[in-house]
């Protein structure tokens, strides 16, 4: 069974594009596009790899996180954030809270592709 | 061009100078009393200070007195608005 | 030897004399020549009544007694006058802006208009100068009895009775006829102050003639005469310190204070800068009148059998050595110098008697009728003015039969002086403080007043006349505590000194615990200001409201008090002034203020006040006062908060140099917030052209996928161009560097053009619109105005939640202002959000889809910034609404 990618994102055209590129890998992607209700969509369908957007509609990317590192049920789900705002404090807050990677947008196809991978074999 | 500036200059003198004299003005009667005040310190009754001096004395800071208002009343003369006004115009 | 009646004769002939100097100088000024009159020497000259019959005989008898303690008296004045820039020259210019007529105007004045206080103030001054008028009438009486006596009669007591009530209805007559003869507004009297100003003259040479010839005629010459002080019962300086310095500020207080120099100092003063010349003037009158005064008592003392009565050396020495001329002229100096002190002193005093007694009771009597009822004020002034000098010389007589005349003159003259500076605190503390009260000044004079009558002038009229002599060793009633001359048991003083100072200190201290104690009414606020900040204030007191008080009704009572012409002339100017013609101007504020202080030159204060009350209902107090009273309180606020702004300026710089900071850092935050947000929507669309053009480069798929890709890329390169489109525009607007085109338009078609560009054909919005609202033109930046219409127009078709979405376009006024607003049906802005739509990149809803990147609004508002107009979220009206203000140049017409 393919394993399941969730996509925490609010631009539809990266959602797009990101899902173009892991479904071809292999996984199986699903988005969600609002902050507020991303926890719930988390527990609803537990992922085994999440991508988290930083600014998002109705919460920060790094709230949730933090809250996902709070439950037990998603304290290990490996964690790839996404930012468009590449400043060095937000890679410290973003590995401080337990990302597992941190990506600044604009990125390329091939290193999306192979952190999953690497993350999803860890 | 030095002479307006020269002018304000001294008319700024000028104002200093009268507002000293009128402080002069005030002091002169408090001068007057302490000298006035100088014969109460003189030994009293039989051998003491001769009346003749005293009464030089007296009259000799009385005309000092009547001198001091005089002069200072010539350099604060001048001092009327009227007058001041006119002046400059 | 000169005959009695040669004496007389001559004494008539002087009196005459002085009537034609009067007379001639009433004319004059009358006649508008006043010239001379008004000089500083007759000023300087006038203030010479201070040295009365007193100085003229009593001087020489004081130095006689006391050696030099005679020149206190002379000494006070001096340091007063030397240092008129401290007291005189306020009370001179406070007399001259409030047109006061005597002390107890002043007083009376200062304190709210109080007519309770000018009672009292009259009272003491009445009963403080009746001794001193006996005084004169006893001295001129003496010196007729030396030559009538030298003329070989004796004058028992009824020639000497006889000859005071000569005098003094000879003196009544005189006042009556120069005080009273008119009531002129400023209360000046030219004639007698002439007269008085000849007097002056003549007593000053006339002591000095007696000295030169004490000195050099019968002594040798100034360095015999200094041998002679030493050879006589005088010759060792002997004076008690504490009776030195009292006597200096008793004398130098009586200066200020007694009725008739207040009424020849402020009264009758013309022009303030005669105070200049004074200054220096008057104490070389009264040095030089002291001059001689040692050398005469000395002399007197040597050749004079020792019964004679020393205060009359100035007139025994010269006939003792045959020189009756001048004895003769010696004769007139102490008749003038009683005479004009008497002449004066009425007048101030029947001034105030008929001013602050006569008229206010007069005027309560007739209450009912009004002020403007039948009955001439004018002559009811006069009568009771004539009355008060006939009845303070009836007074002075009767003190002088009373006390039997026997007394020596300088002890009546210190009792005189001392009961009249117990005014002293209330006008001292009233010309400088704001804080006293009327309450505190009825304490003060009542006080002093008592306490001087107790200590000083009860027991001055004889032992055992009106106190006993049991009271004198042993108080009233056993409380030795009361004894007059040992108040609370504190005896041993010199009798004097002692009721100064207990008089003074319990006079002052009461005056300033009730004034501290009380609460001044406004009308007493506002006189206190005017008064004390008498060099700052140039306009007068505006003391009445506008009322329903007729210009004929005042005009006919100030006929009555003022006469016929000169309130019709005052009406008239007054009338033309408010630029009316006629003799009735409006009764504004100002006039009545102005009319009550005219007035008030002739009846005093408090009178004009209640008279004018009585025609403009109600002495109440104005608004315009109960600002003036408001502005003092602002000065003496904004004064502390000066004092405390000094002290806060150090925590001030401090706390400037931590805002400076905070602002840098917030800057910075702000700027670092800037640059963040701008790489996020730059980054945004990069990514997804990125990562699709990389996916379009891997290839393998469909057509139409890589149409669709092809398409994506397309869009958000256009979303990236207008992103920095917006960028620049709004660069360019924030700072000022944007060119406005000057273009007219009507708005119906702006909006029209707006509404194509923005909705779109395929666009659900409906948009409502009223155009015959619309028919404006404009002259204005009609492209960026557009621009921002289509900015809201795009909004609302964009955010727009509701099912049908509909925006309603109304033009119309709002307080002069023409508005657009732009209301659509959805849900509406978030109250927390309205705060921050218009700043950048505040995106508050999922925008993102819509392709904004937040700078609409923001652009908006500097658009309309720019124009002259405003933007703004417009609450309350149902869905989001924007209301744009159009710049009111812009606006060329409504059609």
């Amino acid at each position: 069974m393919a394993k399941r990618v969730l996509l925490i994102e609010d631009e539809p055209n990266i959602i797009e594009a990101i899902s173009f590129i892991l479904s071809r890998d292999g996984w199986t992607v699903h988005a969600h596009e609002n902050g507020e209700t991303a926890m719930a969509k988390v527990n609803a369908f537990p992922p085994d790899l999440i991508i988290l957007d930083v600014m998002l509609p109705g919460r920060s990317g790094f709230d949730i996180l933090r809250d996902l590192r709070a439950q037990a049920a998603t304290a290990a789900t490996p964690v790839m954030m996404l930012t468009a705002r590449g400043q060095a404090k937000d890679r410290e807050l973003a590995k401080r809270l337990g990302a597992n990677h941190f990506m600044i947008k604009p990125f390329s196809n091939a290193d999306v592709r192979d952190h999953v991978r690497a993350l999803m074999e860890a | 061009m030095t002479g307006p500036s020269k002018t304000s200059v001294f008319l700024a003198r000028n104002a200093y100078h009268k507002r000293r004299m009128r402080d002069l003005a005030r002091a002169v009667p408090l001068f007057g009393a302490v000298l006035l005040s100088f014969p109460l310190l003189w030994p009293r009754g039989e051998g003491g200070a001769a009346n003749s001096g005293a009464v030089v004395y007296i009259f000799v800071v009385w005309i000092v007195l009547i001198l001091a208002a005089a002069g200072i009343s010539r350099a604060v003369k001048s001092d009327d608005p009227l007058r001041a006004q006119r002046d400059q115009s | 030897m000169v005959s009695f009646n040669i004496l007389v004769a001559v004494a008539l002939l002087y009196v005459a004399l002085l009537f034609g100097v009067a007379f001639y100088a009433e004319r004059r000024a009358a006649r508008g020549f006043g010239g001379w009159l008004y000089s500083p020497i007759v000023y300087t000259l006038s203030l010479s009544i201070y040295c009365t019959a007193w100085t003229f005989y009593g001087a020489v008898g004081y130095a006689a007694r006391s050696g030099l303690e005679f020149v206190t008296i002379y000494l006070g004045p001096t340091l007063v006058v030397v240092g008129w820039w401290w007291v005189l020259r306020r009370l001179v210019r406070i007399g001259r802006t409030q047109r006061i007529t005597s002390i107890a105007d002043l007083i009376s004045s200062r304190f709210g208009k109080s007519t309770q206080l000018g009672v009292i103030v009259t009272i003491l001054a009445v009963v403080a100068a009746t001794p001193y008028i006996a005084l004169q009438l006893q001295s001129v009486t003496l010196s007729f009895a030396v030559f009538a006596e030298a003329g070989g009669a004796f004058w028992g007591e009824d020639e000497l009775n006889g000859a005071a009530i000569a005098v003094a209805i000879g003196l009544a007559t005189f006042t009556v006829l120069f005080g009273t003869r008119n009531l002129d507004a400023n209360e000046r009297h030219h004639g007698i102050v002439m007269a008085i100003a000849v007097e002056a003259v003549v007593k000053l040479l006339a002591l000095l003639a007696v000295g030169i010839f004490v000195v050099w005629g019968v002594a040798g010459g100034p360095t015999q005469i200094l041998q002679q002080i030493d050879a006589s019962p005088i010759a060792h300086w002997d004076q008690n310190g504490a009776r030195w310095i009292s006597l200096i500020f008793v004398s130098g207080a009586a200066f200020i204070c007694l009725p008739r120099m207040f009424q020849v100092l402020v009264v009758e003063n013309v022009d303030e800068r005669h105070l200049n010349i004074a200054g220096w003037a008057f104490p070389a009158y009264l040095m030089l009148m002291s001059l001689f005064v040692v050398p005469i008592a000395v002399v007197g003392l040597a050749i004079l059998p020792a019964g004679a009565n020393p205060d009359l050396f100035v007139l025994t020495v010269p006939l003792s050595e045959g020189q009756s001329g001048l004895a003769m002229f010696s004769f007139l100096g102490g008749f003038s110098s009683a005479t004009s002190m008497v002449i004066v002193s009425t007048i101030a005093l029947a001034t105030m008697v008929s001013n602050h007694i006569v008229v206010p009771i007069w005027l309560n009597a007739r209450a009912g009728a009004g002020a403007k009822m039948s009955g001439d004020v004018r002559s009811v002034i006069l009568l009771s003015r004539r009355f008060s000098i006939a009845g303070v010389l009836a007074l002075g007589y009767l003190y002088y039969r009373v006390s039997g005349g026997g007394t020596a003159l300088a002890a009546i003259g210190l009792v005189s002086f001392s009961g009249a500076i117990q005014v002293l605190p209330s006008l001292i503390g009233g010309i400088f403080w704001r804080g006293a009260t009327r309450v505190g000044a009825a304490l003060g004079l009542i006080t002093g007043f008592s306490v001087w009558s107790w200590t000083l002038f009860l027991p001055s009229i004889g032992t055992g006349a009106i106190i006993s002599d049991a009271v004198m060793l042993y108080g009233p009633f056993g409380h030795s505590w009361l004894r007059p001359e040992a108040l609370f048991g504190i005896a041993g003083i010199d009798p004097l000194v002692h009721g100064i100072m207990w008089s003074m200190i319990l006079n002052a201290f009461l005056f300033f615990i009730g004034s501290v104690f009380s609460f001044p009414t406004p009308l007493e606020r506002l006189q206190g200001a005017q008064f004390v900040n008498v060099f700052d204030y140039s306009a007068g007191s505006s003391n009445w409201r506008a009322s329903a008080a007729d210009a004929e009704d005042l005009l006919i009572m100030s006929q009555r008090i003022m006469g016929g012409t000169e309130a019709q002339g005052f009406f008239q100017r007054e009338a033309a002034a408010q630029g009316k013609a006629g003799y009735l101007p409006d009764v504004t504020i100002e006039f009545v203020s102005l009319l009550e202080r005219e007035l008030a030159g002739s009846v005093g204060a408090a009178t004009a006040h209640a008279m004018v009350g009585q025609l403009t209902e109600g002495s109440g107090v104005s608004v315009e006062d109960l600002i003036a009273v408001a502005d003092e309180a602002a000065q003496i606020l904004e004064y502390s908060n000066q004092l405390e702004a000094k002290s806060a300026e150090q925590e001030r710089t401090a706390r400037a140099l931590r805002d400076a900071n905070e602002k840098l850092t917030a800057l910075s935050v702000q700027k670092d917030a800037f640059l963040s947000q701008i790489s996020h929507e730059l980054r945004t669309p990069m990514t997804s052209i990125r990562s699709f053009s990389e996916i379009l480069r891997d290839g393998e798929m469909t057509a139409d996928a890589q149409w669709r890709y092809a398409g994506i890329i397309h869009d958000e390169t256009l979303r990236l161009t207008r992103l920095l489109d917006d960028l620049l525009d709004l660069s360019v607007l924030a700072n000022g560097q944007v060119t406005l085109q000057d273009q007219s338009g009507d708005l119906r078609s702006l909006i029209t053009r707006a509404v194509d560009v923005a909705g779109g054909e395929d666009s659900k919005l409906r948009v409502l619109r009223d155009p015959s609202a619309e028919a404006i033109v404009l002259r204005t930046d009609l492209d960026r105005l557009g621009q921002v219409f289509i900015n809201l127009i795009a909004n609302a078709r964009k955010y727009c939640d509701a099912v049908t979405p509909t925006l309603s376009i109304k033009v119309r006024r709002v307080s002069g202002d023409y508005v657009i607003d732009f209301v659509d049906n959805g849900s509406g802005v978030q109250i927390k959000n309205q705060q921050v739509i218009f700043e950048k990149f505040s995106r508050v809803s999922d925008q993102s889809k819509a392709g904004g990147a937040g700078l609409g609004l923001a652009i908006c508002r500097e658009i309309m910034h720019r124009l002259g107009g405003e933007i703004s979220y417009l609450p309350g009206q149902g869905g989001a609404a924007f209301r744009v203000v159009l710049p009111r140049a812009a606006i060329l017409a409504n059609r």
